[in-house]
């Protein structure tokens, strides 16, 4: 509760310290400027955070679950060996479905290489057999064993190959979307840190006035702070909100298909983005505080 | 209220001065005199707390300046009332403004009537809204000693406070310090003025202490 009435002083303000200090032009610009870029650049990063790190979950989830048999063997013998499979799939504990793909099926996962309109009943391709796990999972070994001596044109792959690469890769993909959160929110900083010190050398007759007449350096910093503290957060607020918006008009994943159209925020996570304001008022109020008071300081 | 015990001052590696002692008892009126160059300025900084003494202690009501922390000093100059010969103003504020500034900065509510009162007794009441680049030098240094006393501080020191007034205003702003000492506050003003101490001696007692030769001396009947 204290930590909020403070807050909400320092947002109110007041009057007589904020005329004190004049307002220098070219520091508000770039302050505004620089949070309001940075906002925008960090709605981009989260929004690939936080899409990577659904993608990783459901890559995850989807491919632990399922996994695929594939059928070589010469065309008169993949019905009898696709049957042959199919049966040691339903009787074996752990595996809750399992269908053979049908020719529409296999042509559009071809489609990509191949177009749309490719002769798959002509072609000598495998016959896939889609497998999904129940909860509990089923025994690898012991399957592949059964199918080598029942159906021996079949191999089952369990996509641990490139389920972990690609997981892992999401998983990277969101840890560098967060450490980027970071460094805009250092570089954030930096920049506003020399903003202000550019304010306060600016001001330095102001603070040789201020200290004669018996200001304490807090009430000094104080000014600087608040002014610095609501021009990032107005800056953030409309970098944010460009952001957000341009996040929002991206192309639906349902419409292209692609990864990097699942780019954006679904459900709650569309009120991340409202933190990062928040996020951009705070370290501007911490830089100005350590800025001023160490300039305050050397000064004196 | 302000004591100096065998104070020195080095800048730079040369002595400004030093064994400089000096006791600024409530009520008093000091004058400070020396040549140019002489360390007047310093050693004014040195009783508000702007400077630290190399050697030596200097007491500000009692306490060492040295123990004081920056909030303190902040504390101790809200006691100390300073005009400076260049006025030091906000030039962004109104003369009214910078004159409130120290009750700003302390968090305190200027009482407009008060306000009107003082800037009636310095003769700046039609220069309220004006900003400080408007008024003239007489004006700036009148405004400069609102300002150093609308805290009713009880010590005034003053650096040159006619060194760019004419003997008129110098003589205005004299009656206006002489009245601010008979009202119990301490005075010390540093000048080479002499005109003006004599002018000071004839309405009130007044010790004149001169700076020469890195020495703080009592001067004599010669002023």
């Amino acid at each position: 509760m204290d930590f909020i009435a403070r807050v909400l002083t320092l947002l109110s303000g007041d009057p007589q310290a904020d005329r004190a200090v004049p307002p220098t032009g070219y520091t508000a610009r770039l302050t505004l400027l620089t949070s309001g870029a940075m906002a925008f650049l960090a709605v981009f990063a989260l929004a690939l955070s936080l899409a990577t790190g659904r993608l990783a979950d459901r890559w995850s989830a989807e491919l632990a679950q399922t996994s695929t048999l594939r059928i070589s063997a010469p065309a008169d013998q993949m019905d009898a060996q696709t049957l042959a499979a199919l049966e040691v799939l339903r009787t074996t504990p752990g595996v809750a479905d399992a269908r053979a793909l049908d020719a529409d099926e296999q042509r559009a996962l071809l489609a990509p290489w191949f177009g749309p309109d490719l002769p798959v009943e002509t072609l000598p391709i495998p016959q896939l057999i889609e497998v999904i796990a129940d909860g509990t999972g089923y025994d690898t070994a012991g399957l592949r064993a059964r199918l080598q001596a029942e159906v021996p044109g079949a191999v089952l792959d369990d996509h641990t190959r490139w389920r972990e690469p690609l997981v892992e890769a999401a998983s990277r993909l969101r840890l560098l979307g967060f450490v980027s959160i970071l460094l805009i929110a250092g570089a954030t900083g930096a920049m506003i840190t020399l903003a202000a010190n550019a304010a306060l050398a600016a001001n330095a007759q102001l603070i040789r006035v201020m200290r004669l007449v018996g200001a304490r350096d807090i009430y000094i910093a104080r000014a600087f702070v608040r002014r610095f503290t609501l021009r990032a957060l107005l800056g953030a607020a409309v970098g944010t909100a460009i952001g957000t918006l341009a996040v929002l008009l991206l192309p639906s994943t349902d419409a292209a298909g692609g990864f990097l159209t699942g780019l954006g925020f679904q459900g709650w996570h569309w009120l991340w983005p409202l933190t990062i304001p928040i996020l951009a008022a705070f370290v501007a109020f911490v830089a100005t505080r350590q800025a001023a008071l160490r300039t305050l300081k050397e000064q004196s | 209220m302000i004591e100096l015990d065998n104070v020195a001052y080095s800048y730079g590696g040369a002595e400004l001065f030093s064994a400089l002692n000096l006791q600024l008892a409530p009520g008093s009126f000091h004058f400070l005199t020396g040549p140019s160059g002489a360390g007047k300025t310093t050693l004014l900084k040195l009783c508000y707390g702007e400077l630290i003494a190399t050697g030596g202690q200097v007491r500000l009501f009692g306490q060492d300046s040295r123990s004081l922390d920056r909030d303190s000093v902040a504390d101790t100059r809200r006691r100390i009332g300073v005009v400076h010969q260049d006025c030091q103003f906000l030039d962004h504020l109104s003369v009214a403004e910078n004159i409130a500034l120290p009750l700003t900065v302390a968090g305190q509510t200027t009482q407009a009537a008060d306000l009107v009162d003082l800037l009636g007794w310095v003769g700046l009441t039609r220069q309220a809204d004006q900003l400080p680049p408007q008024l003239s030098g007489g004006e700036r240094q009148r405004a400069a000693l609102a300002r150093a006393v609308i805290m009713s501080p009880e010590v005034i020191l003053a650096d040159e406070p006619t060194g760019n007034v004419d003997w008129e205003m110098s003589q205005r702003l004299l009656a206006l310090l002489v009245e601010l000492n008979k009202m119990g506050k301490t005075v010390l003003i540093a000048t080479h003025d002499i005109s003006l101490i004599r002018a000071a001696k004839a309405q009130v007692s007044a010790r004149v202490l001169r700076l020469k030769d890195r020495r703080l001396q009592l001067a004599g009947a010669d002023l």
